[in-house]
């Protein structure tokens, strides 16, 4: 007789073993390493929450102590590999196979590992594609989650740092999966369920509360006279331009200069009510000023950042709040809205080619994609058009076709040179060694250059749309790359066309003097600016107050 | 240490009364440039003294590139780098006419 | 244009250079150099360790008006080689003190901008040099009635023989960003342990060397907000007000000190000073407005006093 319903039989043995260490739903933290023992079984498809910000830190230390001779194999699934028992896993032999997306924190481990054969890559993903592939193929047996508070009953609260948790959660446990989430404390009543305790397993209450990476704070102190010079065009020549209200913005200083320059810059171009309204974003310091002088309609957010717990909640008319006032944030649905919902993304790399494709691989640095391939793409199945998305369709084509599509705008924001004098311009990127090296199938691109519509330098804005031939492409590319060796073997004649056609913009033809750009155009220079524009809501991290 | 040095021929004096200007600071990642107008007319010298070897190309080519737009006639430009991008330098030069064109 | 930028009122002085600093603090075109770069008085002693020189050696030295009264002013630049005392930096802040204390057709008041983490290790034996002869100079200067005042509000702080330097001026000016003290909280840590003092903490580091807390023990005379105008006018309110220096001053700050370690010794950080010396919310202190702060600090008797 077939079994058709084997998934459940494991699952309920599963179960049994597991219970044997708790009271209820709750296990004790001294017995979360045999419960992690018990419940998984060599082979498995593990997530364990890893998500870009939050960390199930305590069931990460707890399952790097498991005995390898009973937990081996496991294949891992998950968003972020961030912490350093992330790589133990691998290290110890608990853990062989990985499908992931983002590794920034482990960005020198993740490729060590790999070439020491500890690591069997399957791929790295974008955020969204993993998500849909734990719909599909990498479902998990095995979630191993995070969250602010649980009931007796299982029931979860994550506050802001709802993140990833909702998707792979409901695809563990509509799948016979095992739920297990580490929480800061056990409670009567929670303020709000994010989780329902139907899927949730086992509950750990965790000696410590759980980490979480202040990746989305930038010191408005460390924003250059270069980035701000950057920011003014895109603000002039592209937000304006095109009439961008709706949009997503990647971290960065460059993209914290553009928050920060709203308020002043662009509130002297009048620019108030006409662009920069409604935001996919996580909630960035930087954009407090803006928010506070009335630009921001509402926000969605990926994930959240620390110290602005109390600025969101009294702030629930901007931001996404759920019954209890605090914010709730999922990067499924907010990678949706960057992708259909938004008309700009603008975001920052490392290395850009001259067909435009671009790349944050170095030779001994795998910092994965996370989110940003997906949000710096042109969403080919979009439909609804708006004024943005049209007016860059038409500069894509000549003529008037029949069948026409718009452009989603995909802006590079970039100086010409990062830091320690290496070129961002380059003629071939680092990836494709590294492709070779690891001989991986693809060469990791961030973004591709047939998606990309502009790049902005301190020396000028190239149109990518209104380029008709690979020379166009490559000499506009050029002629923003500045002094380095891409830049200075541009071809003047052809550069000096292109800037007549308006494919090439350079500050002046914006009507912007470089040397306006000045610190103290920014609405904030401080972090203890930006602590005083909210009215002391936000708390900054310790790490960032210098007074 | 490395020093280099460029002769340049302006097309023009530069305008303005100022007599000396100073503008940046020797740090990582920034210079410091000092202007003296202290040369014949369309006379440009710029003399450089950085820590970072093997960049005389694009030493070379910021300075043409600001001698072209700027015509700095009558100027001494002496630079201390500490590790400047070119972009900075760039702006630095730029930033140091124009304390020197003040009226 | 943007240097105006940088040196107008609300400009912070955190994140300005020597040169604009001395700009803002001053009355307008007010200042003359001394031994400025183009004169080319710079370290004989980098370019054998291959490390770029600065044409002042990270030191502007001249004369100026504050409010309309004569000053002599000295300006570290911090962010050159962490503003640190060598033979030429040294050598300008001392002959620029000596000066004053000789030549009575000189400024009476001397104005020290200080951003120094102490001595450069490049040129230690000079550098040690002149602190030890810059604190005598001060010494000697203040006994011949010249006010040496301090201002403090730079990224290097002022630590090491910085410092102590501070320490021997007639009064100090001082922002929430300043920081002030003799070893630094590197140092602290590397050799007594993290739990004794985490240099990563920035929140601890200043709660402890931060000017407010200086202010608050009277280890500072003034609190300035951080920015031109906050520097302008808490040292124009000292200016005005140095106290003697003599002996009668120096046996009464002995007495202070030894009364302040008494009351506040059994304190492990500086909130439980602060709630001692009778401040109602003393964890509200930290993000507190300068304004706000300046008007509470005034009201606290350890903070106000001519002996320190």
């Amino acid at each position: 007789m077939a079994d058709w319903q084997s998934e459940q039989r494991v699952r309920e043995e599963r179960l049994a073993a597991g219970r044997k260490f708790a009271d209820g739903k709750i296990v004790a933290p001294d017995n979360a390493t045999a419960l992690l023992e018990a419940v998984i079984r060599p082979k498995d498809r593990i997530c364990l929450e890893g998500d870009n910000q939050k960390q199930a830190d305590f069931l990460a230390a707890c399952l790097a102590k498991a005995d390898p001779k009973v937990l081996h194999d496991l294949h891992v699934v998950q968003s972020g590999i961030v912490l350093p028992e992330h790589i133990d896993l691998f290290e110890k032999g608990i853990a062989k196979k990985l499908d992931y997306s983002f590794s920034g924190p482990q960005s020198h481990a993740v490729p060590r590992a790999l070439k020491s054969g500890k690591i069997e890559l399957g791929a790295i993903h974008t955020y969204i594609e993993l998500f849909a592939r734990y719909f599909v193929d990498l479902t998990p047996h095995v979630a191993l989650s995070v969250a602010r508070s649980a009931d007796r009953q299982g029931n979860l609260y994550m506050g802001p740092n709802t993140e990833d948790s909702p998707s792979v959660i409901e695809a563990t446990a509509f799948k016979g999966g095992i739920v297990i989430a580490q929480v800061n404390e056990i409670v009567d009543k929670l303020p709000r369920v994010d989780i329902p305790g139907d899927r949730v397993d086992f509950l750990v209450a965790a000696p410590k509360p759980f980490y979480v990476e202040p990746l989305f704070t930038r010191d408005p102190a460390s924003i250059t006279e270069t980035q701000i010079l950057a920011a003014m065009m895109a603000i002039k020549g592209i937000y304006a331009e095109y009439g961008i209200k709706r949009l997503n913005h990647g971290i960065g200083f460059n993209t914290a200069a553009i928050e920060l320059l709203l308020p002043t810059y662009a509130e002297k171009l009048g620019l108030k009510g006409k662009i920069a309204t409604h935001w996919a974003l996580n909630p960035h310091p930087t954009l407090i000023p803006a928010i506070e002088s009335g630009w921001v309609k509402q926000i969605h957010s990926f994930g959240s950042e620390v110290g602005m717990d109390a600025y969101m909640r009294a702030r629930s008319d901007i931001y996404f709040t759920g019954r209890d006032g605090s914010m709730a944030s999922s990067r499924t649905y907010c990678q949706l809205a960057g992708l259909y919902a938004a008309d700009l993304f603008i975001g920052s790399t490392l290395q850009i080619d001259l067909d435009g494709n671009s790349s944050t691989v170095t030779a001994d640095r795998i910092a994965g994609f996370g989110g940003a391939p997906n949000m710096g793409s042109d969403a080919h199945g979009r439909r609804h058009p708006s004024e943005p998305w049209l007016k860059a369709g038409r500069e894509a084509v000549d003529g008037h076709p029949q069948v026409m599509r718009g452009r989603k705008l995909v802006v590079q924001l970039v100086e010409t040179f990062s830091e320690k004098m290496v070129p961002v311009f380059v003629e071939k990127l680092d990836s494709l060694e590294l492709a070779e090296k690891f001989k991986l199938d693809l060469a990791p691109v961030m973004i591709y250059g047939d998606d990309v519509t502009h790049i902005v330098s301190e020396e000028g804005i190239a149109n990518l749309l209104l380029c008709r031939t690979t020379e166009e492409r490559e000499q506009a590319i050029r002629g923003i790359a500045g002094f380095t060796d891409v830049g200075r073997r541009r071809d003047r004649k052809m550069v000096d066309k292109l800037r007549k056609r308006k494919i090439i913009r350079r500050p002046e033809d914006l009507g912007i003097n470089p040397l306006d750009a000045h610190r103290s155009m920014l609405a904030a220079r401080s972090i203890e600016d930006l602590m005083q524009w909210s009215g002391n809501l936000y708390d900054p991290p310790n790490k960032f107050r210098n007074w | 240490m490395q020093t280099l040095s460029f002769r340049h021929k302006a097309k023009r004096r530069l305008s303005g009364k100022k007599d000396q200007a100073i503008i940046g600071v020797v740090a990582s990642g920034n210079l410091e440039v000092l202007l003296e107008r202290v040369l014949p007319e369309t006379a440009c010298e710029v003399d450089i003294a950085t820590p970072l070897n093997g960049y005389d190309e694009t030493w070379k080519a910021v300075v043409a590139e600001f001698v072209e737009r700027t015509s700095p006639g009558g100027l001494r430009i002496s630079i201390n780098d500490g590790g400047a991008r070119p972009d900075t330098v760039y702006l630095r030069l730029m930033q140091g006419s124009a304390l020197m064109e003040a009226e | 244009m943007m240097e105006d930028a940088a040196t107008s009122a609300q400009a912070s002085w955190f994140q300005a250079t020597a040169r604009q600093r001395v700009a803002g603090l001053l009355d307008p075109d007010s200042f003359t150099e001394f031994l400025g770069p183009s004169e080319r008085i710079q370290s004989p002693h980098l370019h054998l360790f291959d490390v770029p020189s600065a044409f002042d050696d990270g030191v502007v030295i001249g004369r100026g008006k504050l409010g309309g009264k004569d000053v002599l002013v000295a300006a570290q630049e911090g962010q050159f080689m962490g503003g640190t005392f060598a033979e030429v930096s040294g050598a300008k802040l001392v002959g620029l003190v000596r000066a004053a204390r000789d030549h009575k057709s000189l400024p009476q008041t001397v104005l020290l901008l200080m951003d120094s983490g102490g001595v450069r290790l490049q040129e230690a034996n000079a550098g040690e040099l002149a602190v030890a002869e810059l604190m005598r100079a001060i010494v000697e200067a203040r006994c011949a009635g010249v006010a040496v005042i301090a201002l403090v509000g730079g990224k290097a702080g002022a630590f090491g023989g910085a410092g102590l330097t501070t320490a021997t001026c007639s009064r100090i000016v001082i922002s929430g960003q300043g920081r002030t003290g003799v070893s630094g909280p590197e140092v602290i840590e590397t050799n007594k342990g993290v739990e004794e003092f985490d240099s990563e903490d920035k929140a601890l580091v200043w709660s402890t060397d931060g000017g407010k807390n200086r202010r608050l023990l009277g280890g500072a005379d003034a609190f300035a907000e951080d920015s031109m105008e906050g520097f302008r006018a808490a040292t124009k309110a000292l200016m005005s007000k140095v106290p003697a220096f003599d002996l009668k001053t120096m046996q009464a700050e002995q007495e202070r000190l030894a009364a302040r370690q008494k009351r506040l010794c059994a304190c492990d950080d500086a909130v439980s000073m602060w709630r001692i010396l009778g401040i109602q919310e003393p964890e509200t202190i930290r993000d507190m407005d300068a304004k706000k702060f300046i008007a509470l600090a005034n009201s606290i008797k350890e903070a106000n006093h001519d002996a320190r």
